[in-house]
């Protein structure tokens, strides 16, 4: 039949156009990353598609043989009643069962060690990073420290040891290990430096860790790898990585010439805007990731961190109603909607001898 | 805003003459076209006076086979719509880049991929999946409807009223902007006040509702209505899948209605569930939105594969390869798509222990998943294939949807996820099993059972082209997305910086008009072959010289499907049958009990449509009034006792002796 030949025949290609795909390798960022930890990753990711290519290709090759040499029209051995094989049956249930025990097996130690959390153990292949009093030839260095905030819709990262902060922008020493600390100010984000490591959400009121370092000098792209909202396409910043002199001019570049940042200029620098244009900022009060962390960098809010220690006690009771407008942290006029109305909350107790609730606290809190 | 007085507000909530996109050009060529479209629909049926017979025979039927022919119109309607959003998004990715912005703003972008996600999700793979089992189980198992007719009636038009919801929000108001999942804190009404999240919520419970009563009506009917001799073990493979399907609806559609419920008191009553504010957590949502959303995929592929399996079998001429491990597999896959949610989101930060379980479990479903391709493959060897179309849509599908198994995997490895997450390697991943799996094997279902629900087969030229159009419009469309995926590009941008990226995108968009062209042929392929219907004629009920019962009774099927409920002693019952000279029986027919239609689900569907509408535009008194309808034509419909009625012994001989004088002529 002239249509499964011709089926057949772009099957054939079909099958290896992924494997034209990965000749252009080279500029796939995810194959040749710049930092340790996506090397590993990406070394993870070859080594499991290899193993899994064990089985796919002689089952794509056996379907296609199959399907040509059983056709209709090329009347090979017919055995309409053979359906059933132990032994074949024992071959298709075991041959993935190991495949899956490999990659299960690498999946467990892999999964561990890279860790987003676990503090790096190397920063290259055959450069462990060593205990700081520890002898020997291994890498001395304490993690510099960065604490990322997803804005709407704009990336702000704070430099606690350094003083400094920079937005859209971020800068680290090669061979250094990086300690990202992430949150966000409103919803979820994904901080993504492909070429570094792999992404980890950015949550509000939440803090995620990810290690990692760079090997190699060079400008690389970031952004937000989780939707969240008008401005998402925008929200990218640059990744660079320098040698230390490199990075010492910076951060006195940015202490000579950034703004300040305190609570004050936090609270209008988080309000939604795009394409922000770098800038760099100084004389950051040593708590304001605190408070972004605990959503209480405006003073009315009560922060988070003191709402769970209330609440881990038994929580205020009926007294402690009135602090429902404290706990107020999402504005729909950040994202230029329209004010909603003021929302009412339950804010009184009836009792017996209340029946309406009357001497409740009034909490309408405009948003 | 401020213009509108209070006795607006109190009859119309926050409905404005500024909601309806009067301003948005593509918006109201699309309205026009819809407009004209449906206005010319309307006059047709009422030129050829066919209102009385859609409403008496189609739109209050309760029976399983037109209301499986319904959901598969529902579903070719809502591809177009969902596929029609495929195109602006490709097309739009096509061309913004280096400060191009393209022709979308975000704000409709943002709708159009989300609207693209819940249409394709919910009104057209479920409708198509339902549909199918609708139509072939009852069929299959020798029953002569489902367990709950009217409750069938009841689903289907459940899930219509969503889809109907989620058409309006194209032409009053707006549709979510959140992403097909509609993670808080972005779906909360901090920060998306308007009424596209609203629109979403309701449109996904009231269809939801339908979907839930569907499956606990199959599973009543699988379990309680086969054919005398059908033990589960002779149950056709597709019959074993659906109920599988199934119980995974039932098991987890209420959490899906439970979790948005609690969105939608977030937003309407102002409670804390997934808000930042007083403790709400949104990690919670992801979590059980994943719970309902991973066994989802399974309920959509599951009885593909029941689908793929009689379609292996038939047209290679040979029982299926492993008839017991097929039905293992499938079971094995249904217990473990329920411990894979987290797989959705290893980036949300769990420790490393916790990853890797769900990593592992994940990677665990591949292997019954490979036993089933094996065995579909062992059933080709030695049969003789006959390549109709559907055999070609399987051979398709067993080659493309091993690579997508592949990158699933892949997906698998938690370090490895880290890196392509919310890429368009995932996007191409997901695409290449659903639509290398679920939309490949709904054509091969289609052009395998359209014989028997019509009495004429598919015209195959027309559907070899729309074959082709559609695997080589799947290959070019989403293989530029895995090396785009490989380059580091994240999902749901609309705009983009890197001019080195275009090329993969133009070459995606050219895929996607492939696709588009693949779906025109179609159609002219439905079209063509009504027109030759006479060509194309099969009289004998058997066309493909099938294994399972519903080919043993006419096409299309009478009312009563089988004039006596056939016995079976072996698996692939017909086939059994044809092998022992079964003959058909001429004579001795009694009357037959069958349920009466009723209009009754139309009409609270139509309430509930009502009473969605009003609760996403604040309208409480229309709200309120279709609640009371809802109820009150429920229990009106209680004590209706006209629900039931004979065939006449006459009838059922007429009917038998008009089969038998096509037979002869056969």
């Amino acid at each position: 039949m002239r249509e499964v030949s011709s089926l057949l025949r772009i099957f054939r290609f079909l099958a290896v156009l992924p494997l034209f795909a990965l000749l252009g390798g080279c500029q796939m960022v995810l194959l040749g990353p710049s930092g340790d930890v996506a090397l590993q990753q990406r070394n993870l990711l070859l080594a499991s598609t290899g193993l899994m290519l064990l089985i796919i290709v002689p089952v794509m090759a056996l379907t296609i043989f199959f399907a040509w040499r059983y056709r209709a029209s090329a009347k090979a051995s017919y055995d309409p009643d053979w359906n059933h094989s132990l032994p074949l049956e024992v071959v298709i249930w075991s041959v993935p069962l190991l495949i899956i025990v490999v990659i299960g097996a690498m999946t467990w130690m892999g999964t561990h060690l890279l860790d987003p959390y676990r503090p790096l153990n190397r920063i290259a292949a055959g450069k462990p990073v060593v205990e700081a009093k520890a002898g020997g030839n291994g890498v001395r260095k304490e993690p510099l420290v960065i604490q990322v905030v997803a804005l709407d819709w704009k990336w702000l990262f704070l430099y606690p040891a350094q003083g400094i902060a920079s937005l859209n922008e971020v800068v680290a020493p090669v061979d250094q290990p990086i300690e990202f600390r992430i949150t966000s100010s409103s919803v979820m984000n994904s901080l993504f430096i492909p070429a570094l490591a792999g992404q980890i959400y950015a949550m509000p009121g939440m803090q995620a860790k990810l290690n990692a370092v760079i090997n190699h000098a060079g400008e690389f792209e970031g952004f937000s790898a989780n939707y969240s909202g008008a401005g998402f396409s925008e929200m990218r910043f640059r990744f660079r990585g320098v040698d230390d002199k490199a990075f010492g001019d910076w951060v006195q570049g940015a202490i000579r010439n950034g703004s300040t940042l305190g609570r004050e200029e936090y609270l209008v620098l988080e309000k939604p805007s795009e394409r922000e244009a770098v800038r760099y900022f100084r004389d950051i009060p040593s708590d304001l990731f605190s408070a972004v962390l605990n959503m209480c960098v405006d003073r009315a809010k009560m922060c988070t961190r003191d709402m769970m220690a209330l609440d881990a006690k038994g929580g205020g009771g009926k007294e402690g109603i009135h602090i429902v407008a404290q706990l107020e942290y999402d504005k729909s006029v950040r994202r230029g909607g329209q004010p909603m109305p003021p929302r009412p909350f339950v804010t009184a107790i009836c009792t017996p001898t209340d029946v309406y609730g009357t001497a409740g606290v009034s909490a309408r809190v405009a948003n | 805003m401020t213009s509108y007085p209070d006795w607006w507000k109190l009859i119309f909530g926050r409905f404005t003459l500024e909601a309806i996109p009067y301003h948005e050009p593509i918006l109201i060529g699309t309205f026009a076209a819809v407009a004209l479209g449906g206005l010319a629909l309307i006059a047709l049926v009422t030129r050829y006076k066919l209102w009385g017979y859609l409403w008496h025979e189609w739109f209050t039927s309760v029976d399983h086979k037109k209301i499986g022919i319904m959901y598969m119109i529902l579903g070719v309607i809502m591809l177009l719509r969902g596929f029609a959003d495929a195109l602006m998004m490709r097309g739009q990715q096509a061309i913004a880049f280096a400060g191009n912005e393209g022709y979308l703003p975000p704000h409709h972008y943002d709708q159009i991929f989300t609207a693209h996600g819940v249409i394709m999700i919910f009104f057209v793979a479920m409708p198509f999946v339902t549909g199918l089992m609708n139509y072939v189980v009852p069929l299959q198992i020798g029953a002569r409807d489902v367990s709950f007719p009217f409750l069938n009636n009841f689903s289907f038009w459940m899930t219509v009223s969503g889809a109907v919801l989620v058409m309006m929000s194209l032409f009053i108001g707006e549709f979510a902007k959140v992403g097909w999942l509609a993670y808080p804190p972005l779906s909360g009404a901090a920060y998306s006040p308007g009424v596209g999240m609203d629109y979403y919520l309701w449109a996904l419970q009231i269809a939801g509702v339908g979907t839930t009563l569907s499956g606990v009506n199959l599973i009543a009917t699988i379990v309680k209505m086969r054919a005398p001799g059908m033990e589960m073990m002779r149950m056709p493979v597709f019959t074993w899948t659906a109920l599988c399907t199934n119980v995974l609806i039932v098991a987890t559609f209420p959490i899906l209605a439970a979790t948005l419920a609690l969105l939608t008191l977030d937003r309407y009553v102002g409670t804390n569930f997934f808000t930042n504010d007083l403790g709400g957590n949104p990690m919670m949502y992801v979590n059980l939105i994943w719970i309902w959303g991973h066994p989802e995929v399974y309920i959509l592929i599951l009885p593909i594969f029941g689908v793929y399996s009689e379609v292996a079998s038939t047209f290679c001429g040979k029982r299926l390869f492993g008839y017991a491990s097929m039905v293992y597999a499938t079971v094995v896959i249904t217990i473990l798509s329920y411990l894979v949610w987290l797989h959705h989101f290893f980036t949300m930060g769990s420790g490393a222990s916790v990853n890797s379980f769900f990593g592992i479990t994940t990677m665990i479903i591949s292997i019954p998943t490979g036993a089933k391709i094996f065995n579909w493959l062992f059933t080709m060897y030695r049969g003789r294939i006959r390549f109709e179309l559907p055999m070609m849509w399987l051979v398709a599908f067993m080659l493309t949807f091993v690579i997508g198994g592949m990158t699933g995997v892949m997906l698998a490895v938690p370090p490895a996820d880290f890196v392509l997450h919310n890429s368009l390697f995932l996007i191409a991943h997901f695409h290449n099993v659903i639509i290398g799996g679920v939309v490949f094997g709904v054509f091969a279902g289609i052009a395998y059972w359209f014989p028997k629900a019509f009495g004429f087969k598919l015209d195959r030229f027309w559907g070899l082209l729309s074959f082709w159009f559609w695997v080589i419009g799947f290959y070019v469309a989403f293989m530029p997305l895995y090396v785009l995926g490989l380059m580091g590009v994240t999902r749901r941008l609309s705009r983009f910086e890197d001019p080195s990226l275009q090329i993969w995108f133009v070459i995606a968009a050219i895929g996607a008009v492939l696709i588009a062209l693949g779906i025109l042929c179609f159609i002219i392929q439905i079209a063509v072959s009504i027109v030759r219907r006479e060509q194309l004629r099969d009289t004998t009920g058997d066309p493909w010289d099938g294994r399972t019962l519903e080919w043993s009774t006419s096409s299309p099927p009478p009312a009563y499907n089988f004039a006596f409920t056939p016995i079976v002693h072996d698996l692939d019952a017909w086939a059994d049958m044809k092998k022992r000279g079964y003959r058909r029986p001429l004579g001795g027919f009694k009357p037959i009990h069958m349920p009466r239609n009723t209009g009754a689900g139309v009409i609270i569907a139509a309430l509930a449509t009502v009473g969605g509408f009003a609760l996403i535009w604040y309208i409480w008194w229309l709200a309120a009034l279709s609640f009371v309808g809802v109820i009150a034509t429920v229990v009106i419909h209680s004590f209706n006792y006209d629900r039931d009625f004979h065939i006449p012994a006459e009838a059922v001989l007429r009917e038998e002796d008009s089969r038998s004088q096509l037979l002869g002529r056969a």
